[in-house]
């Protein structure tokens, strides 16, 4: 088995178990507290609202808008992760169709692996540093996994080995 | 089984034959049929949700939330709890059918994934068929779990916050984990070994449907990343910002009893749901789809058919895939019938899924009529 091969499948394989036992563990430990705490701030704005009292509405909203944050950052996290974790795994099995020399495919399977698991790191990251330092994690590890599928696609129309 | 050498490396190569690899219940047909079997019920349940109770969700969701904003405008706080009770049962809803239908697709893609690479997982016939069974009956199981929570709720329930359907849908998820897990023990097991094989559906030759769909799922992936990236680049904060300011001008419009502000923070919320709701699905469907495309010209070998409908169900899956994300983008611009265009894209999806695994069932048939007639030989 190639060496691009092993990277693009134990690294695929790996992530996707990981994503699993993230979104396992988001399920049971912080989903529900989670929705709750986006439904109770909205509810308790709109009544603030009722009583007229501007400053409970903004300070619920407030509250609304962190936890809505941190939610969406998660569930996109969790999917991401097994997303790309399955990408990883499919390119692994059609890296013979991709026409380079194998020092060039295990770089792009690197690339590959690398920009899977930092892409929704940098996003994790977002909810503990609202900083540039988490966004250009993300934004760097999306580059280079767009990047190397570039690369894949450039590999698939090059040349078809396998063609009949 | 036959054994050789490689001559380049000296390493021991397994040859698998098709009798032992696809044989009945064995752990590859398991997946590969599980596998598509659970995108198609996940596919037809998505169009069947998006038809009959996405829009109606939407729209019970947007007439509790204008509720709530009116009784806060009228200052009747009892009233906006009982709204938000509302709206929170509305999401709950809506959550809950999302959930069923993503996790029962992706479980499908997995279940293909471990097709594929079942001849690697250096484990007996029979653990892996154990395996494949775990991971069938957890896929099975965490979707309907995950469905039924906004039915069941919290009822005999001994947690706060946790009702039986979210404990079988956790259940349905470690069954899973623990069934990839072992999977991934077993490929570890082969790689230490140091053994090498070469298995039919990678080392086929490239023929037109494969082609077609390997190239057309590559283009599907890239267009979706791209359409992502656009959406987190310049989309996703004017989003999230936009969704606060709404909120925060119907609650203030409310509380300063402007009726009129009330109503147009509303019409624009309404309207920021729909934006964000088409780009994210357009999406994920066009990557999704892409990812499926990919996966089922490995399994084009096993689709029996003749060549030219291989390749005609490939385009027709290739074009559904297609239409639907574009078209779901359209829907803000030309509204139902944008919507019924991209319902039909998603409907050539399944029909196409449907006719490969009908071609795949044909082909285990084959198999098995082999096997016996070479069992019969011998005996």
């Amino acid at each position: 088995m190639s060496a691009a091969r092993r990277v693009l499948l134990f690294g695929g394989m790996a992530l996707a178990t990981w994503g699993m036992a993230y979104g396992l563990w988001y399920a049971v430990f912080a989903e529900h507290q989670a929705l709750n705490g986006i439904g109770a701030s909205l509810a308790v704005a709109f009544t603030g609202a009722a009583q007229a009292n501007q400053d409970v509405v903004d300070s619920s909203l407030q509250q609304y808008k962190q936890a809505k944050y941190v939610y969406d950052r998660q569930v996109d996290v969790h999917s991401h992760w097994i997303g790309l974790a399955m990408l990883l795994i499919i390119m692994g099995f059609c890296i013979d169709y991709v026409s380079f020399g194998a020092k060039w495919k295990t770089r792009i399977a690197w690339g590959t692996s690398l920009g899977a698991v930092l892409f929704p790191l940098g996003v994790l990251l977002q909810t503990f540093s609202h900083g540039e330092g988490p966004r250009a994690v993300a934004i760097a590890g999306s580059g280079i996994e767009i990047a190397c599928l570039f690369l894949f696609a450039f590999g698939f129309l090059r040349k078809q080995p396998h063609s009949s | 089984m036959s054994s050789s050498h490689n001559a380049a490396t000296g390493e021991p190569v397994i040859t698998f034959d098709r009798s032992e690899t696809f044989a009945p219940l064995s752990a590859r047909r398991l997946f590969v049929l599980g596998g598509i079997g659970l995108i198609l019920i996940g596919m037809i349940f998505g169009d069947i949700f998006a038809v009959f109770v996405l829009h109606q969700n939407a729209a019970r969701v947007g007439a509790n939330l204008a509720g709530a904003a009116h009784a806060a405008l009228l200052g009747d706080a009892s009233a906006v709890q009982r709204y938000f009770q509302g709206v929170g049962a509305s999401l709950e809803n809506r959550g809950t059918k999302v959930d069923t239908h993503v996790h029962m697709i992706d479980f499908g893609y997995l279940a293909l994934l471990l097709a594929i690479a079942e001849p690697w997982i250096a484990f007996s016939p029979r653990t892996k068929r154990a395996l494949a069974w775990t991971f069938l009956a957890g896929a099975g199981l965490l979707p309907v779990g995950v469905f039924l929570i906004h039915y069941i709720g919290l009822i005999y329930s001994p947690f706060e916050a946790i009702g039986w359907a979210s404990v079988a849908a956790d259940f349905g998820g470690l069954l899973v984990l623990a069934a990839s897990l072992g999977c991934l023990a077993g490929l570890w097991l082969h790689f230490r070994s140091g053994s090498a094989f070469t298995d039919e559906l990678l080392a086929h030759t490239a023929d037109r449907s494969r082609r077609a769909l390997l190239a057309g799922g590559m283009v599907l992936i890239l267009l979706g990343f791209l359409c992502g990236a656009y959406y987190a680049g310049v989309e996703l904060y004017k989003h999230e910002a936009r969704d606060v300011a709404d909120l925060s001008g119907m609650a203030s419009a409310a509380a300063a009893r402007n009726a009129g502000a009330v109503d147009k923070a509303l019409m624009d919320y309404g309207q920021l749901q729909g934006e964000k709701a088409v780009q994210i699905a357009a999406h994920a469907h066009a990557i999704e789809f892409g990812l499926l495309a990919m996966m089922l010209a490995l399994f084009q070998p096993y689709v029996d058919f003749r060549e030219k409908w291989k390749y005609r169900w490939a385009l027709t899956l290739l074009a559904g895939s297609l239409a639907l994300p574009v078209f779901v983008l359209l829907e803000l611009k030309y509204g139902l019938l944008a919507g019924a265009a991209a319902d039909l894209g998603g409907l050539l999806v399944i029909i196409a899924l449907l006719a490969m695994w009908i071609g795949i069932l044909r082909h285990s048939g084959a198999v098995d009529a082999v096997s016996q007639q070479a069992s019969e030989g011998a005996s």
